[in-house]
């Protein structure tokens, strides 16, 4: 399969629990490889955003909600409770479906992530601000109004601005969860064109519903089904000739 | 399956006459209660503005008996009994607001705390004004405005602490649960993020909660009595303030002069609560980012 | 959404049924002329090539169609590809069929006589109609074993078809007066063996659209290899 390819995260046995004891994942085990795109696929409820939760653990906001099994990044298991839940998280990006822009201006949203991490000066930080947002596609559209509120961009802006603070605290890995569902098509395709160009410094990992995009910019794909990994290969290989008989129905839309 | 046939449709004439009902007497609700307000603001302000002046609100109160005094050192009295009741009731319930909708959502200790909130709102401020009657009042030797400030801060407190609690909880999950995946802490995302994204309803909160309060008598009565002098030993002295003075001149005095200055001080207290309410409303609107 | 794919693949399965069909008969006839011969036959054969071709076209218009509305995936993708592919090489052994037509109403035209030695088709046409029937019902099969007998006779017909020629070069030699009867036979030969080169590649398109099939259910422990 991926001889070739470095892997950045992990997973064996993974198994997941929602409060009172329900369980949503089933001893998933995959391999991400690094500084890639992988999809993950499957029809709703089928756990594919609880499993990308578990990367960053933000699923430790929710009383009763746990994650049993090995979760390697670069070697280490970050499921271990000495684990620095912060450095995890500014190691391990996250965006989500929704836009949520801080109730910031554009700037101090970028600078935010810099200034929980980071002992930098006035002027690093204001670099390293264009420098997230021109890595965002974004630059060129708010380098006038860096003062503006945030929450005074359209959708598809603000979604590119929290993709630029989440590169501003320089992660490895990206996680984007169905990060274009609630933005219009053409705004769409501008993400993706981003996402394609994140891929040069960033392990990407992005949950979508959308089987069209997942086939347009991934590298690799995981099929979930009712908590299971079902398949996981080459995209190429899943949208022409999937092995699996479940893959093959849900992509050419028997069910799902 | 085939089309509905015409005479079993429902006619349009009764839905639309049930619509014009509901809409008139909705209408009309709403008209009642404008015009009681304006009726209530209408006798205040036709019976206290002949007697505001100058004078009236820069001259303290004069002893029994002697006519021609003023509000002024009422009016001072009530601002420092408020002001202390806001610093001392509003940080613990803002905090307490925090704590129950971040940390608190769903735990024994959270439910708890919750219900007794809910219980003190329901309490007659009369209660609460013995209730500090007895445990301050007494054993300090005599009423004073700390103890006025207090009773108003029992007051404040439940009320800030569910409209905090509230205006946070309307806050989207997304936002904490982003703050959350950059690697900020808990109490940083609820404090930094979530509070300012929550900034006006707090402060909205916090303004109609003092607006309410300020006009309370009952626990004033029995705290901080009443005095004719100037405001001096806040933690020590009966002081003079608005409320009490409205009871004691429009009511309890025989002397034509004093129920005018007391309606005079009544139109000064519904002014102020009304000031502060439009006040809240336009320094902290919503800026519109319409989308 | 799916149904509607749905619909419209079996729409397509009729109309390329029905092309089957049609060539096959073309063949059927052309053979038969050929082997009589039979002009009248052999003018309606190449009378209803038009139609042949018509359904082709058509059929390649819904294909391209189904692509682009429904961009299908995996085994709907390569159903449709292989469609593409056999609609195709059906309207090559159409025309070919035309071509055995038209040298049999030439041979006629030539021929004011009965040749000193006639040359048999008859083996060929049969293996070659048999190869064209296998071919076709491997397509609605998906049977590989079938397709890989087709392949087999292939050689067969080359064989065959490499005799007849010699064959006709020799009598040509022995009596130069018949030659424009051998010389339309040795085409005739030679576009018999293409009709079964055809049916090879149809059958080989059926292997590449199988050789894709769903071959096992897993849950996967690993990833897979």
């Amino acid at each position: 399969m991926h001889a070739e390819e470095k892997i950045k995260i992990s997973v064996r046995n993974l198994n997941f629990y929602y409060a009172g004891d329900h369980q949503a994942l089933f001893g998933n085990t995959i391999d991400i490889p690094a500084n890639r795109i992988t999809a993950v696929i499957g029809p709703s409820g089928c756990g594919k955003s609880t499993h990308l939760r578990v990367y960053n653990r933000i699923f430790e906001l929710y009383r009763g909600q746990r994650a049993e099994g090995e979760v390697r990044i670069d070697g280490q298991n970050i499921l271990a409770p000495e684990v620095d839940v912060l450095e995890l998280r500014r190691k391990v990006g996250m965006i989500f479906q929704k836009p949520t822009p801080f109730p910031m201006s554009v700037f101090d949203n970028v600078a935010y992530p810099m200034h929980l991490h980071f002992k930098l000066s006035k002027s690093e930080i204001a670099d390293r601000v264009e420098h997230a947002l021109r890595g965002a596609s974004l630059w060129e559209e708010v380098k006038d109004k860096l003062k503006k509120s945030g929450l005074a961009l359209s959708g598809g802006q603000q979604q590119r601005l929290c993709v630029a603070r989440a590169i501003a605290a320089e992660p490895e890995i990206l996680l984007m969860d169905e990060p274009t569902s609630a933005v219009d098509p053409v705004a769409t395709l501008k993400i993706e064109d981003l996402v394609l160009q994140l891929r040069e410094h960033f392990t990407v990992v992005i949950v979508t519903h959308n089987m069209q995009q997942a086939s347009r910019i991934s590298d690799y794909t995981a099929f979930f089904y009712k908590g299971e990994i079902i398949e996981f290969d080459k995209t190429e290989k899943i949208f022409t000739n999937p092995s699996c008989k479940k893959t093959e129905e849900y992509i050419t839309g028997r069910f799902g | 399956m085939t089309a509905i046939a015409p005479e079993k449709r429902r006619g349009l004439f009764r839905r639309k006459l049930i619509d014009r009902v509901v809409g008139i007497l909705s209408i009309l609700a709403l008209l009642i209660a404008v015009a009681g307000m304006i009726w209530i603001i209408w006798v205040v302000l036709a019976r206290g503005a002949s007697v505001i002046s100058w004078t009236f609100l820069t001259e303290p109160s004069k002893p029994y008996g002697t006519l021609n005094g003023g509000i002024a050192n009422a009016l001072l009295g009530t601002v420092e009994i408020t002001l202390g009741a806001v610093l001392i009731g509003v940080p613990p319930a803002l905090l307490g607001g925090i704590y129950l909708a971040e940390f608190g959502k769903g735990t024994k200790s959270g439910n708890a705390i919750r219900f007794s909130a809910n219980v003190m709102m329901g309490m007659p401020s009369v209660v609460i004004g013995l209730f500090i009657y007895a445990i301050m009042v007494i054993p300090m030797g005599g009423p004073s405005g700390f103890a006025g400030s207090v009773a108003l801060a029992v007051l404040i407190f439940p009320v800030v602490l569910r409209t905090t609690e509230d205006m946070l909880l309307m806050v989207p999950d997304a936002l904490r649960e982003s703050a959350l995946a950059l690697g900020c802490s808990r109490a940083r995302t609820a404090v930094r993020i979530i509070c300012r994204s929550a900034r006006s309803g707090l402060v909205t909160g916090i303004m109609l909660a003092v607006a309410r309060v300020s006009g309370e008598t009952a626990p004033l009565l029995l705290t901080v009595m009443w005095s004719d002098a100037w405001p001096k030993n806040y933690f020590s002295q009966p002081t003079a303030n608005l409320p009490v003075l409205v009871t004691e001149y429009a009511t309890n005095s025989p002397f034509e002069e004093q129920h005018a200055a007391g309606w005079g001080a009544a139109l000064v207290v519904t002014l102020l609560v009304l000031l502060l309410n439009i006040s809240t409303r336009i320094i902290f609107k919503e800026k519109n980012h319409a989308r | 959404m799916r149904e509607q794919l749905e619909k419209e693949i079996t729409r397509l399965k009729r109309m390329v049924s029905s092309l089957a069909a049609a060539v096959e008969t073309a063949v059927r006839q052309a053979v038969a002329a050929a082997a009589e011969p039979n002009s009248e036959m052999a003018a309606a054969v190449i009378a209803r090539d038009d139609a042949i071709d018509h359904t082709e076209i058509t059929i390649e218009e819904e294909c391209l169609k189904i692509l682009a509305l429904h961009q299908p995936v995996a085994g709907d993708l390569r159903y449709i590809i292989t469609i593409l592919k056999v609609n195709n090489e059906l309207e090559r052994i159409g025309d070919l069929a035309v071509n055995i037509a038209r040298h049999t109403l030439d041979s006629a035209e030539h021929t004011r006589r009965e040749p000193a030695e006639v040359i048999d088709f008859s083996e060929q046409m049969q293996l070659v109609r048999q190869m064209l029937k296998r071919a076709l019902d491997a397509l609605v099969t998906r049977n590989c074993l079938d397709a890989n007998e087709v392949m087999r006779m292939d050689a067969e017909v080359d064989a065959i078809n490499k005799q007849v020629i010699e064959r006709a070069m020799a009598l040509i030699a022995k009596h130069p007066e018949d030659a424009a009867y051998y010389v339309d036979a040795m085409f005739i030969s030679r576009h018999l063996e293409r009709i079964g080169d055809c049916t090879t590649n149809i059958c080989e398109d059926v292997i590449y659209l199988e050789l894709g099939r769903i071959v096992r259910h897993s849950r996967l422990d690993t990833p897979s290899e």
